[in-house]
Protein backbone atom coordinates (compact mmCIF):
# COMPACT_ATOMS: atom_id res chain seq x y z
CA UNK A 1 0.00 0.00 0.00
CA UNK A 2 1.03 3.60 -1.02
CA UNK A 3 -0.19 6.36 1.08
CA UNK A 4 0.10 10.20 -0.43
CA UNK A 5 -0.24 12.40 2.75
CA UNK A 6 -0.66 15.75 1.64
CA UNK A 7 2.49 15.49 -0.33
CA UNK A 8 3.56 19.42 -1.88
CA UNK A 9 6.44 19.93 -3.93
CA UNK A 10 7.25 23.67 -4.47
CA UNK A 11 10.74 24.40 -5.85
CA UNK A 12 12.84 27.44 -5.47
CA UNK A 13 11.58 29.43 -8.10
CA UNK A 14 7.93 29.37 -7.03
CA UNK A 15 6.70 26.60 -9.67
CA UNK A 16 4.59 23.95 -7.29
CA UNK A 17 4.57 20.81 -9.09
CA UNK A 18 2.20 19.17 -6.60
CA UNK A 19 0.37 20.74 -4.13
CA UNK A 20 -1.51 18.82 -1.20
CA UNK A 21 -2.29 15.63 -2.79
CA UNK A 22 -3.76 12.91 -0.64
CA UNK A 23 -4.11 9.66 -2.07
CA UNK A 24 -4.13 5.64 -1.65
CA UNK A 25 -3.11 3.37 -3.71
CA UNK A 26 -4.04 -0.25 -2.47
CA UNK A 27 -1.79 -3.17 -2.86
CA UNK A 28 -2.62 -5.44 -5.54
CA UNK A 29 -3.62 -2.71 -7.55
CA UNK A 30 -2.72 -0.66 -10.45
CA UNK A 31 -3.30 2.65 -10.49
CA UNK A 32 -2.84 4.88 -13.55
CA UNK A 33 -1.90 8.78 -12.78
CA UNK A 34 -2.82 10.78 -15.68
CA UNK A 35 -2.84 14.17 -16.65
CA UNK A 36 -1.05 16.50 -19.47
CA UNK A 37 2.58 18.09 -18.92
CA UNK A 38 2.69 20.50 -15.90
CA UNK A 39 -0.16 17.81 -14.02
CA UNK A 40 2.72 17.25 -11.48
CA UNK A 41 2.29 13.39 -12.40
CA UNK A 42 5.67 12.17 -12.81
CA UNK A 43 6.78 14.49 -9.68
CA UNK A 44 4.41 12.04 -7.94
CA UNK A 45 5.54 9.21 -9.03
CA UNK A 46 9.10 9.82 -8.33
CA UNK A 47 7.94 10.66 -4.39
CA UNK A 48 7.50 7.30 -4.07
CA UNK A 49 11.19 6.14 -4.81
CA UNK A 50 12.52 8.83 -3.73
CA UNK A 51 14.00 10.51 -6.71
CA UNK A 52 12.03 13.33 -5.37
CA UNK A 53 11.54 14.69 -1.93
CA UNK A 54 8.00 16.12 -1.04
CA UNK A 55 8.76 20.12 0.30
CA UNK A 56 5.67 18.75 3.07
CA UNK A 57 3.60 16.11 3.61
CA UNK A 58 4.48 11.94 3.65
CA UNK A 59 4.95 9.08 1.25
CA UNK A 60 4.52 5.88 2.97
CA UNK A 61 4.83 2.37 2.32
CA UNK A 62 2.69 0.00 4.16
CA UNK A 63 3.04 2.52 7.09
CA UNK A 64 6.69 3.60 6.77
CA UNK A 65 7.13 7.11 5.82
CA UNK A 66 9.92 6.44 2.54
CA UNK A 67 11.84 9.26 4.19
CA UNK A 68 13.10 6.90 7.14
CA UNK A 69 14.20 4.71 4.76
CA UNK A 70 18.13 4.55 3.02
CA UNK A 71 17.26 6.06 -0.68
CA UNK A 72 19.09 3.23 -2.19
CA UNK A 73 17.89 -0.05 -0.69
CA UNK A 74 14.30 1.44 -0.94
CA UNK A 75 15.36 2.45 -5.16
CA UNK A 76 16.32 -1.20 -5.25
CA UNK A 77 13.30 -2.38 -3.78
CA UNK A 78 11.06 -0.76 -6.11
CA UNK A 79 10.85 -1.52 -9.75
CA UNK A 80 11.34 1.39 -11.91
CA UNK A 81 10.44 1.45 -16.06
CA UNK A 82 10.90 4.59 -17.52
CA UNK A 83 11.17 5.78 -21.54
CA UNK A 84 13.04 3.49 -23.84
CA UNK A 85 13.07 1.20 -20.82
CA UNK A 86 15.96 3.66 -19.54
CA UNK A 87 18.82 0.58 -20.26
CA UNK A 88 22.57 0.76 -20.01
CA UNK A 89 23.60 1.17 -23.21
CA UNK A 90 26.81 -0.50 -22.09
CA UNK A 91 25.64 -3.68 -21.09
CA UNK A 92 24.04 -6.60 -22.62
CA UNK A 93 20.35 -7.32 -22.39
CA UNK A 94 20.72 -9.95 -20.08
CA UNK A 95 23.35 -8.00 -17.88
CA UNK A 96 20.70 -5.33 -17.73
CA UNK A 97 18.10 -7.71 -16.51
CA UNK A 98 20.29 -8.49 -14.31
CA UNK A 99 21.32 -5.21 -12.53
CA UNK A 100 19.34 -4.86 -9.69
CA UNK A 101 20.16 -8.23 -7.97
CA UNK A 102 23.83 -7.82 -8.86
CA UNK A 103 23.49 -4.67 -7.32
CA UNK A 104 22.29 -6.16 -3.90
CA UNK A 105 25.02 -8.77 -4.12
CA UNK A 106 23.25 -12.04 -5.54
CA UNK A 107 26.50 -14.10 -7.36
CA UNK A 108 26.73 -12.59 -10.98
CA UNK A 109 25.95 -16.21 -12.06
CA UNK A 110 22.74 -16.86 -10.37
CA UNK A 111 21.45 -13.29 -11.61
CA UNK A 112 21.73 -14.26 -14.76
CA UNK A 113 19.86 -17.46 -14.77
CA UNK A 114 17.38 -15.84 -13.36
CA UNK A 115 17.50 -13.03 -16.24
CA UNK A 116 16.81 -15.69 -18.57
CA UNK A 117 14.10 -17.03 -16.91
CA UNK A 118 12.77 -13.04 -16.79
CA UNK A 119 13.28 -12.99 -20.48
CA UNK A 120 10.82 -15.54 -21.60
CA UNK A 121 8.50 -14.26 -19.21
CA UNK A 122 8.16 -10.74 -20.65
CA UNK A 123 7.75 -12.48 -24.19
CA UNK A 124 11.77 -12.20 -25.55
CA UNK A 125 13.81 -14.65 -27.07
CA UNK A 126 16.30 -15.76 -25.90
CA UNK A 127 18.83 -15.08 -28.56
CA UNK A 128 18.63 -11.56 -28.09
CA UNK A 129 20.43 -11.85 -24.41
CA UNK A 130 23.92 -10.72 -25.58
CA UNK A 131 22.75 -7.98 -27.60
CA UNK A 132 23.30 -4.25 -26.75
CA UNK A 133 20.21 -1.89 -26.21
CA UNK A 134 20.74 0.20 -29.47
CA UNK A 135 20.75 -3.40 -31.29
CA UNK A 136 16.92 -3.98 -30.26
CA UNK A 137 13.62 -2.15 -31.28
CA UNK A 138 11.80 0.65 -29.23
CA UNK A 139 9.14 -2.60 -28.27
CA UNK A 140 11.97 -4.91 -27.53
CA UNK A 141 14.07 -2.19 -25.28
CA UNK A 142 11.01 -1.94 -23.62
CA UNK A 143 10.07 -5.29 -22.74
CA UNK A 144 13.38 -5.70 -21.13
CA UNK A 145 12.89 -2.36 -18.97
CA UNK A 146 10.18 -4.50 -17.40
CA UNK A 147 12.28 -7.48 -17.17
CA UNK A 148 14.74 -5.19 -15.37
CA UNK A 149 11.98 -4.04 -13.03
CA UNK A 150 11.00 -7.79 -12.08
CA UNK A 151 14.19 -8.98 -11.58
CA UNK A 152 14.57 -7.41 -8.09
CA UNK A 153 11.12 -9.48 -7.31
CA UNK A 154 9.73 -5.82 -6.39
CA UNK A 155 6.15 -5.88 -4.96
CA UNK A 156 6.06 -2.17 -6.38
CA UNK A 157 6.01 -0.90 -9.35
CA UNK A 158 6.34 2.45 -10.82
CA UNK A 159 6.30 2.87 -14.25
CA UNK A 160 6.87 6.68 -15.77
CA UNK A 161 5.25 6.38 -19.32
CA UNK A 162 6.99 3.67 -20.35
CA UNK A 163 5.30 2.38 -23.66
CA UNK A 164 5.33 7.37 -25.23
CA UNK A 165 8.36 6.39 -27.54
CA UNK A 166 6.59 3.48 -29.37
CA UNK A 167 4.34 3.21 -32.07
CA UNK A 168 1.20 2.44 -31.40
CA UNK A 169 0.71 -1.78 -32.50
CA UNK A 170 3.45 -2.10 -30.57
CA UNK A 171 2.80 0.18 -27.42
CA UNK A 172 -1.49 -2.12 -27.93
CA UNK A 173 0.82 -5.03 -27.56
CA UNK A 174 2.86 -3.99 -24.50
CA UNK A 175 -0.19 -2.77 -22.91
CA UNK A 176 -1.81 -6.61 -23.30
CA UNK A 177 1.68 -7.94 -22.18
CA UNK A 178 1.56 -5.43 -19.05
CA UNK A 179 -2.40 -7.18 -18.49
CA UNK A 180 -1.20 -10.45 -18.62
CA UNK A 181 2.10 -10.31 -16.27
CA UNK A 182 -0.40 -8.06 -13.76
CA UNK A 183 -2.75 -10.90 -13.81
CA UNK A 184 0.12 -13.68 -13.06
CA UNK A 185 2.01 -10.98 -10.54
CA UNK A 186 -0.57 -9.05 -8.65
CA UNK A 187 2.43 -5.94 -8.59
CA UNK A 188 1.05 -2.82 -7.20
CA UNK A 189 1.20 -0.18 -9.86
CA UNK A 190 1.38 3.06 -9.97
CA UNK A 191 1.78 4.03 -13.85
CA UNK A 192 1.88 7.64 -15.39
CA UNK A 193 0.42 8.60 -18.64
CA UNK A 194 -0.43 11.15 -20.58
CA UNK A 195 -2.81 8.82 -23.14
CA UNK A 196 -6.33 8.42 -21.28
CA UNK A 197 -7.19 5.50 -23.70
CA UNK A 198 -3.90 3.57 -22.11
CA UNK A 199 -5.18 4.78 -18.31
CA UNK A 200 -8.36 2.85 -19.00
CA UNK A 201 -6.83 0.26 -20.60
CA UNK A 202 -4.62 -0.49 -17.86
CA UNK A 203 -6.02 0.98 -14.47
CA UNK A 204 -8.08 -0.60 -11.82
CA UNK A 205 -8.09 2.91 -11.23
CA UNK A 206 -7.72 6.31 -12.78
CA UNK A 207 -6.31 9.59 -11.32
CA UNK A 208 -6.97 12.21 -13.82
CA UNK A 209 -5.16 15.45 -12.42
CA UNK A 210 -5.48 18.83 -12.90
CA UNK A 211 -2.20 21.53 -13.20
CA UNK A 212 -0.34 21.58 -10.36
CA UNK A 213 -1.39 17.78 -9.07
CA UNK A 214 -4.73 18.11 -8.22
CA UNK A 215 -7.30 15.13 -8.60
CA UNK A 216 -10.12 16.12 -10.78
CA UNK A 217 -11.34 12.37 -10.45
CA UNK A 218 -10.50 9.55 -8.98
CA UNK A 219 -12.41 6.21 -10.12
CA UNK A 220 -12.59 3.09 -11.93
CA UNK A 221 -12.41 3.87 -15.51
CA UNK A 222 -16.23 2.96 -15.28
CA UNK A 223 -16.94 5.31 -12.84
CA UNK A 224 -15.40 8.34 -14.75
CA UNK A 225 -16.93 7.47 -18.33
CA UNK A 226 -20.32 6.98 -16.49
CA UNK A 227 -19.94 10.36 -14.67
CA UNK A 228 -17.33 13.16 -15.11
CA UNK A 229 -17.72 15.41 -12.57
CA UNK A 230 -16.90 18.61 -14.62
CA UNK A 231 -16.43 19.38 -18.40
CA UNK A 232 -12.63 19.00 -17.29
CA UNK A 233 -12.98 15.66 -17.06
CA UNK A 234 -15.24 15.43 -19.86
CA UNK A 235 -12.93 16.92 -21.90
CA UNK A 236 -9.94 15.22 -20.82
CA UNK A 237 -11.14 11.74 -21.09
CA UNK A 238 -13.47 12.26 -24.55
CA UNK A 239 -16.88 11.06 -22.76
CA UNK A 240 -18.64 13.19 -25.60
CA UNK A 241 -15.86 11.53 -28.18
CA UNK A 242 -17.71 9.76 -31.06
CA UNK A 243 -16.51 6.18 -30.37
CA UNK A 244 -17.15 6.85 -26.57
CA UNK A 245 -21.07 6.95 -27.52
CA UNK A 246 -22.77 4.03 -28.11
CA UNK A 247 -25.83 2.95 -29.14
CA UNK A 248 -26.90 -0.72 -30.24
CA UNK A 249 -28.75 -1.42 -33.49
CA UNK A 250 -30.69 -4.90 -34.18
CA UNK A 251 -29.36 -6.19 -37.66
CA UNK A 252 -30.70 -9.68 -38.59
CA UNK A 253 -32.03 -10.62 -35.31
CA UNK A 254 -28.62 -9.62 -33.26
CA UNK A 255 -28.05 -6.81 -30.96
CA UNK A 256 -25.02 -4.09 -32.83
CA UNK A 257 -23.35 -2.26 -31.00
CA UNK A 258 -22.69 1.81 -32.85
CA UNK A 259 -21.00 4.83 -32.33
CA UNK A 260 -22.65 7.84 -32.78
CA UNK A 261 -21.15 7.75 -36.07
CA UNK A 262 -22.45 4.51 -37.06
CA UNK A 263 -19.53 2.81 -37.14
CA UNK A 264 -20.12 -0.29 -35.44
CA UNK A 265 -18.21 -1.43 -32.17
CA UNK A 266 -19.20 -4.86 -31.55
CA UNK A 267 -21.94 -6.98 -31.31
CA UNK A 268 -23.86 -7.73 -27.95
CA UNK A 269 -22.94 -11.31 -26.29
CA UNK A 270 -25.75 -13.16 -25.95
CA UNK B 1 71.08 2.86 -40.28
CA UNK B 2 75.34 2.09 -39.49
CA UNK B 3 74.80 3.81 -36.03
CA UNK B 4 72.24 2.21 -34.76
CA UNK B 5 73.57 -1.40 -36.08
CA UNK B 6 76.55 -0.18 -33.83
CA UNK B 7 74.64 1.29 -30.76
CA UNK B 8 71.51 -0.57 -30.49
CA UNK B 9 72.01 -1.36 -27.09
CA UNK B 10 72.48 2.26 -26.00
CA UNK B 11 69.53 2.57 -27.90
CA UNK B 12 67.31 0.33 -26.55
CA UNK B 13 67.92 1.26 -22.92
CA UNK B 14 67.17 4.74 -24.18
CA UNK B 15 63.92 3.41 -25.27
CA UNK B 16 63.27 1.96 -22.17
CA UNK B 17 64.54 4.42 -19.81
CA UNK B 18 61.85 6.95 -22.42
CA UNK B 19 58.99 4.49 -21.25
CA UNK B 20 59.84 4.98 -17.61
CA UNK B 21 59.51 8.29 -17.86
CA UNK B 22 56.41 8.25 -20.43
CA UNK B 23 54.37 5.93 -18.82
CA UNK B 24 54.18 6.69 -15.05
CA UNK B 25 53.45 10.65 -16.46
CA UNK B 26 50.52 9.08 -17.95
CA UNK B 27 49.43 7.22 -15.65
CA UNK B 28 49.50 9.76 -13.32
CA UNK B 29 47.66 12.61 -15.69
CA UNK B 30 44.55 9.70 -15.93
CA UNK B 31 44.24 8.97 -12.12
CA UNK B 32 44.12 13.02 -11.29
CA UNK B 33 42.69 14.03 -14.41
CA UNK B 34 39.72 11.70 -14.63
CA UNK B 35 38.39 13.03 -10.82
CA UNK B 36 38.92 17.05 -11.74
CA UNK B 37 37.18 16.61 -14.86
CA UNK B 38 34.04 14.65 -12.88
CA UNK B 39 34.29 17.38 -10.60
CA UNK B 40 34.18 19.62 -12.78
CA UNK B 41 31.12 18.42 -14.65
CA UNK B 42 29.60 17.62 -11.24
CA UNK B 43 30.27 21.70 -10.14
CA UNK B 44 30.30 23.76 -12.93
CA UNK B 45 30.85 26.80 -11.75
CA UNK B 46 33.88 26.67 -9.47
CA UNK B 47 34.92 23.65 -12.26
CA UNK B 48 35.02 26.18 -14.97
CA UNK B 49 37.52 28.01 -13.25
CA UNK B 50 39.58 24.51 -12.61
CA UNK B 51 39.12 23.76 -16.08
CA UNK B 52 41.26 27.39 -17.26
CA UNK B 53 43.32 26.54 -14.48
CA UNK B 54 44.74 23.40 -15.71
CA UNK B 55 44.65 24.45 -19.53
CA UNK B 56 46.79 27.22 -17.97
CA UNK B 57 49.32 24.45 -16.49
CA UNK B 58 50.27 23.72 -20.44
CA UNK B 59 51.27 27.30 -20.90
CA UNK B 60 54.17 26.93 -18.20
CA UNK B 61 57.46 27.28 -20.70
CA UNK B 62 59.16 23.36 -20.23
CA UNK B 63 62.80 24.54 -19.37
CA UNK B 64 61.54 26.99 -16.51
CA UNK B 65 59.47 24.28 -14.93
CA UNK B 66 62.29 21.29 -15.01
CA UNK B 67 63.98 24.00 -12.53
CA UNK B 68 61.42 24.84 -10.96
CA UNK B 69 59.86 21.15 -9.75
CA UNK B 70 63.30 20.23 -7.62
CA UNK B 71 63.14 23.87 -6.16
CA UNK B 72 59.92 23.14 -4.81
CA UNK B 73 59.72 19.20 -4.07
CA UNK B 74 63.23 19.25 -2.99
CA UNK B 75 64.14 16.49 -5.42
CA UNK B 76 67.85 16.44 -7.49
CA UNK B 77 67.21 18.37 -10.99
CA UNK B 78 68.29 15.44 -12.61
CA UNK B 79 66.41 12.74 -11.38
CA UNK B 80 63.79 11.27 -13.41
CA UNK B 81 61.07 11.92 -10.48
CA UNK B 82 61.43 15.53 -11.83
CA UNK B 83 60.87 14.81 -15.36
CA UNK B 84 57.78 12.72 -14.59
CA UNK B 85 56.10 15.34 -12.37
CA UNK B 86 56.80 18.15 -15.17
CA UNK B 87 55.29 15.54 -17.67
CA UNK B 88 51.95 15.02 -15.55
CA UNK B 89 51.83 18.35 -15.43
CA UNK B 90 51.05 18.92 -18.73
CA UNK B 91 49.12 15.79 -19.03
CA UNK B 92 46.37 16.53 -16.50
CA UNK B 93 46.62 20.08 -18.44
CA UNK B 94 46.01 18.60 -21.60
CA UNK B 95 43.26 15.77 -20.48
CA UNK B 96 41.23 17.69 -17.66
CA UNK B 97 38.77 19.48 -19.98
CA UNK B 98 38.52 16.25 -22.01
CA UNK B 99 37.80 14.20 -18.85
CA UNK B 100 34.67 16.67 -17.97
CA UNK B 101 33.61 16.51 -21.52
CA UNK B 102 33.62 12.68 -21.29
CA UNK B 103 31.49 12.94 -18.47
CA UNK B 104 29.47 15.49 -19.80
CA UNK B 105 29.02 13.37 -23.10
CA UNK B 106 27.21 10.63 -20.70
CA UNK B 107 23.24 10.92 -21.64
CA UNK B 108 21.50 12.09 -18.15
CA UNK B 109 18.41 10.17 -18.88
CA UNK B 110 20.67 7.12 -18.53
CA UNK B 111 22.40 8.40 -15.13
CA UNK B 112 18.71 8.87 -14.07
CA UNK B 113 17.53 5.83 -14.77
CA UNK B 114 20.57 4.16 -13.35
CA UNK B 115 19.89 6.03 -9.71
CA UNK B 116 16.50 5.39 -10.35
CA UNK B 117 16.96 1.75 -10.10
CA UNK B 118 19.14 1.75 -7.20
CA UNK B 119 22.70 2.17 -7.68
CA UNK B 120 24.58 4.33 -5.32
CA UNK B 121 26.73 7.11 -6.08
CA UNK B 122 29.71 5.21 -6.13
CA UNK B 123 28.32 2.50 -7.89
CA UNK B 124 26.84 4.64 -10.13
CA UNK B 125 30.27 6.40 -10.89
CA UNK B 126 32.19 2.89 -11.05
CA UNK B 127 29.93 1.10 -13.09
CA UNK B 128 27.86 3.78 -15.70
CA UNK B 129 29.61 7.09 -16.10
CA UNK B 130 33.06 5.89 -16.04
CA UNK B 131 32.20 3.07 -18.58
CA UNK B 132 30.48 5.36 -20.58
CA UNK B 133 33.00 8.22 -20.62
CA UNK B 134 35.36 5.95 -21.61
CA UNK B 135 35.19 6.72 -25.41
CA UNK B 136 35.85 10.40 -25.31
CA UNK B 137 37.96 9.90 -22.29
CA UNK B 138 40.28 7.82 -24.42
CA UNK B 139 40.34 10.37 -27.22
CA UNK B 140 42.16 12.11 -24.69
CA UNK B 141 44.61 10.22 -23.65
CA UNK B 142 45.77 8.92 -26.38
CA UNK B 143 46.67 13.24 -26.94
CA UNK B 144 48.49 13.00 -23.87
CA UNK B 145 50.43 9.24 -24.55
CA UNK B 146 51.30 10.93 -27.91
CA UNK B 147 52.18 14.22 -26.25
CA UNK B 148 54.17 12.95 -23.53
CA UNK B 149 56.21 10.87 -25.42
CA UNK B 150 57.59 13.47 -27.45
CA UNK B 151 57.48 16.09 -24.41
CA UNK B 152 59.77 13.91 -22.70
CA UNK B 153 62.70 14.32 -24.88
CA UNK B 154 63.23 17.86 -23.63
CA UNK B 155 64.87 16.03 -20.29
CA UNK B 156 68.13 15.90 -22.58
CA UNK B 157 68.62 19.39 -22.10
CA UNK B 158 68.93 19.12 -18.53
CA UNK B 159 70.65 16.03 -18.34
CA UNK B 160 67.71 13.47 -17.56
CA UNK B 161 68.79 10.50 -20.27
CA UNK B 162 65.89 9.55 -23.05
CA UNK B 163 65.67 9.44 -26.52
CA UNK B 164 66.18 12.83 -26.76
CA UNK B 165 69.72 12.12 -25.26
CA UNK B 166 70.27 10.55 -28.62
CA UNK B 167 69.74 13.97 -30.34
CA UNK B 168 71.64 16.21 -28.16
CA UNK B 169 74.18 14.01 -28.50
CA UNK B 170 74.44 12.94 -32.05
CA UNK B 171 74.29 17.14 -32.30
CA UNK B 172 77.14 17.92 -30.53
CA UNK B 173 78.89 15.27 -31.91
CA UNK B 174 77.62 15.51 -35.51
CA UNK B 175 76.61 12.43 -35.65
CA UNK B 176 73.41 12.49 -38.28
CA UNK B 177 72.17 8.92 -37.80
CA UNK B 178 72.00 9.37 -34.04
CA UNK B 179 70.11 12.30 -34.25
CA UNK B 180 67.33 10.28 -37.19
CA UNK B 181 67.67 7.42 -34.81
CA UNK B 182 66.43 9.73 -31.97
CA UNK B 183 63.78 10.99 -33.98
CA UNK B 184 62.35 7.66 -35.81
CA UNK B 185 62.48 6.02 -32.45
CA UNK B 186 60.76 8.82 -30.32
CA UNK B 187 57.87 8.83 -33.37
CA UNK B 188 57.72 4.57 -32.94
CA UNK B 189 57.34 4.76 -29.08
CA UNK B 190 54.46 7.34 -29.12
CA UNK B 191 52.46 5.29 -32.62
CA UNK B 192 53.56 2.17 -30.55
CA UNK B 193 51.87 3.60 -26.71
CA UNK B 194 48.72 4.98 -28.72
CA UNK B 195 48.33 1.78 -30.17
CA UNK B 196 48.36 -0.60 -27.16
CA UNK B 197 46.01 2.62 -26.28
CA UNK B 198 43.17 1.90 -29.05
CA UNK B 199 43.31 -1.67 -28.44
CA UNK B 200 42.57 -1.47 -24.70
CA UNK B 201 39.97 1.12 -25.79
CA UNK B 202 38.31 -1.10 -28.35
CA UNK B 203 38.26 -4.17 -25.39
CA UNK B 204 36.70 -1.82 -23.12
CA UNK B 205 34.20 -0.37 -24.79
CA UNK B 206 32.30 -3.58 -26.92
CA UNK B 207 29.12 -1.77 -27.68
CA UNK B 208 30.39 1.35 -29.39
CA UNK B 209 30.96 -1.21 -32.17
CA UNK B 210 27.13 -2.30 -32.68
CA UNK B 211 25.91 0.57 -31.54
CA UNK B 212 25.08 1.73 -34.70
CA UNK B 213 22.70 -1.00 -36.62
CA UNK B 214 19.87 0.76 -34.45
CA UNK B 215 16.84 -1.17 -36.00
CA UNK B 216 19.09 -4.51 -35.57
CA UNK B 217 16.68 -6.51 -33.53
CA UNK B 218 14.23 -6.68 -36.84
CA UNK B 219 17.01 -8.14 -38.51
CA UNK B 220 18.32 -12.19 -38.45
CA UNK B 221 21.51 -11.82 -38.43
CA UNK B 222 24.44 -13.63 -35.88
CA UNK B 223 24.16 -12.35 -32.18
CA UNK B 224 26.66 -9.86 -31.80
CA UNK B 225 29.56 -10.56 -29.08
Amino acid sequence: MIEFRSVTKAYPDGTVAVADFTYTVESHRTVVLVGSSGSGKTTLLRMVNRMVDPTSGTVAIDGLDVRDLDKVALRRSIGYVLQAGGLLPHRTVLDNVATVPVLTGTPRRRARTAAWELLERVGLDRSLAGRYPAQLSGGQQQRVGVARALAGDPNILLMDEPFGAVDPIVRGELQVELRRLQAELGKTIVFVTHDIDEAFGLGDEVVVLRRGGEIAQAGTPAQILANPVDDFVRDFVGADRAERVLTTVEVDGRCVVVDRDGRPAGVLAR
Amino acid sequence: MTWLLLNWPQALQLAWTHVLLSVPAITISVLVAVPLGRLAHRYPRPGGALLSAASLLYAIPSLPLLIIIPVVLGIPLRSSATMVVALSVYGVALLVRSAADAFGAVDARVRLAATAIGFSPWALFWRVELPLATPVLLAGVRVVVVSTVGLATIGALVGIPSLGSLFTDGFQRGIAGEVITGIVATVALALALDGACALTGRALTPWTRSARSEHAGRHTGPVAA
